[in-house]
């Protein structure tokens, strides 16, 4: 019997001669993540298992963005230890206004490639399988353990494939395939699982649209979203990275627990109702909505491929006098992009308040919590109740284009009426 | 492993690590201070019925969402000894095993138990007691078992520390 892909990556990091669903192997990482949230509470546990060593400080990543810019006096603390942990064991620090958003981060500084293993003390770290690396969302426990020994223990997942055909309509982006495949399988569907996106259809989605893809892949509590490495991934490492890789497939006859298709002809702009992604409905079902604040960013959707998509809808129009605006670049680079490109001046002038790279407004830390009684449309990744601010607010979910429509037209719009 | 303690049921499917914790306290990463903020988004009042041995009693795909060991960690500092339910997110069953809470599987057991409920558990032997009725829970896997005997990943991590390398 063949291997999925992540089996193969597996194997090739541990000391088995062989892995199948369900058992449990200590696998080798080849970059450790943590933040000013995961970190700290990791080194704790470090000192309580009684020593301060690195496996290898070359694979140890550190990014303030949780609570950065710090919100209040405890965050600073916070950021402060993680800043100062990292230059006493040597590893790279990404402070603010030098990073971003970690996992948006990690890809685009070439520490992510096809085949590698990837562990963060966030349970986004799963976004990395848009490059063809296994990625694991681990506790801050299991943090301290993979940099004290550079692993951690795993049961080996099963691979649920999700075929991808056609192509993408107008308003239509990777948001909506991932809301798709959350919509079919529910938001425990992807338990001890991982996601494999393979099909035709996957050429038409750019690495910014995988990252988003694999992103929520944990909202279906999958471990990652894998999309093994072609041309697309090719094109995107081509100078951006030094480390050797390559593209790791499945074998034809690798053995799934589930198979799933999403047909891109028939796909539509989706909007995931609160307080749960799986509550998924097309666009149109919701019309009218009204909406009170739009976020565009978090490390699902606050790429340059996002903030081109928000501009394009917003270019010429006006934030409408019901909705408030704040638009996330998810790292520094992209921030810069977008002035370059003018996205920022058509946004501004629109009336959207930039916010500097930050996980912020996604999570309710700072930067945008809601008000009781008031919705939101978000291209973040979670509508948990009172996960942005109070209980009694509303988020929905979707993509980048359905977003800025919403912010000219004051509720939840087709974007294709905006535009 | 042996865990018995008072059932707090919390009810519901699909209970999320922000509701549990809400992000607004990840800045706090000293498990005591954690305490008072556990449950805060889904029942405060669940809070007063903790203190002693409990065994929470929870529902379907129970702990998804973020990876934030606050929650684990805050149950611990409240003398949560054990959680039985229908099913686990990953990140928070590994989450307790590392810290040698066990997470028990078992729907049968978790839909009899009523809050304040006597509930007994023996994770090695699979066997969930409630009131008196014995249930048979998903075995837990041989690994898991060996890092709740040895005290979670801490302990294991002081234990592979004591070693002589390699």
């Amino acid at each position: 019997m063949g291997y999925t892909v992540a089996e193969k990556i597996l194997l090739n990091h541990c000391d088995a001669d062989h892995v199948e669903p369900g058992q449990v192997v200590m696998v080798r990482c080849d970059v450790v993540l943590a933040n000013d949230v995961t970190g700290p509470v990791a080194f704790r546990q470090m000192e309580k298992m009684g020593t301060s060593e690195v496996f290898d400080c070359s694979k140890i990543v550190m990014v303030a963005d949780h609570f950065a810019p710090a919100k209040d006096e405890r965050s600073a603390i916070l950021i402060k230890r993680l800043k100062e942990w990292s230059l006493e064991h040597g590893v790279v620090f990404y402070d603010q206004g030098r990073g971003g958003i970690e996992h948006n981060l990690l890809a685009q500084e070439g520490w992510v490639v096809p085949g590698s293993v990837i562990v963060g003390g966030d349970s986004h770290t799963c976004t990395h399988g848009a490059l063809g690396a296994f990625s694991s969302g681990l506790g801050s426990t299991d943090i301290a353990h993979c940099i004290i020994f550079g692993e951690f223990w795993e049961a080996v997942p099963g691979t649920i494939q999700v075929t991808v055909s056609g192509e993408k309509g107008r308003f239509v982006t990777g948001k909506d395939v991932i809301l798709a495949v959350i919509s079919q399988i529910g938001a425990g569907g992807g338990t001890d699982n991982v996601l494999e996106f393979v099909g035709p259809g996957t050429k038409s989605l750019s690495i910014d649209e995988r990252l988003a893809v694999s992103n929520l892949t944990v909202e279906a509590g999958s471990e990652t979203g894998i999309f093994p490495a072609d041309e697309t991934t090719t094109v995107y490492l081509d100078g951006r990275t030094e480390r050797k890789w390559e593209a790791v497939h499945s074998d034809p006859d690798a053995s799934y627990s589930r198979q799933l298709e999403v047909d891109l002809d028939r796909l539509e702009p989706l909007v995931a109702k609160p307080h749960n992604p799986e509550n998924v409905v097309p666009v149109s079902e919701l019309v009218g909505t009204p909406i009170h604040q739009v976020v565009v960013g978090n490390c699902a959707n606050g790429t340059l491929t996002d903030l081109r998509q928000a501009a394009q809808m917003m270019q010429g129009k006006r934030v409408h006098e019901r909705t408030r605006m704040i638009v996330v670049p998810a790292t520094q680079k992209i921030y810069r992009e977008a002035l370059t490109e003018g996205l920022v001046d058509t946004l501004v002038e629109a009336g959207a308040s930039i916010s500097t790279p930050t996980c912020g407004p996604c999570f309710g830390g700072h930067t945008g919590a809601l008000a009781p009684g008031e919705n939101a449309l978000a291209t973040t990744n979670r509508n948990f109740k009172g996960r942005a601010g109070s209980p009694d607010a509303n988020v929905y979910l979707g993509n980048a284009f359905v977003a800025a429509a919403a912010a000219v037209a004051g509720e939840i719009v087709d974007p294709a009426g905006v535009m | 492993m042996i865990a018995s303690g008072k059932a707090v049921v919390v009810p519901g499917t699909n209970i999320d690590t922000d509701v549990l914790y809400p992000g607004v306290y990840l800045n706090i990463d000293d498990p005591e201070s954690m305490k008072p903020h556990l449950f805060e988004g889904i029942d405060p009042s669940l809070l007063e019925q903790l203190g002693g041995d409990t065994v929470l009693v929870v529902g379907e795909n129970f702990g998804m969402g973020s990876s934030r060991e606050h929650v684990p960690l805050a149950m611990k500092a409240w003398n949560v000894r054990c959680v039985i339910g229908s099913s686990f997110a990953r990140i928070f069953y590994r989450n307790c095993i590392n810290l040698a809470l066990p997470a028990i599987t078992c729907p049968q057991a978790a839909q009899a138990a009523r809050s304040g409920s006597q509930i007994t558990v023996d994770a090695a032997a699979g066997k969930v007691t409630v009131d008196g009725q014995e249930f048979s829970a998903v075995p837990v896997p041989p690994f898991m078992l060996e890092m709740l005997d040895r005290g979670g990943l801490v302990s294991w991590a002081q234990y592979k520390l004591s070693q002589p390398r390699s």
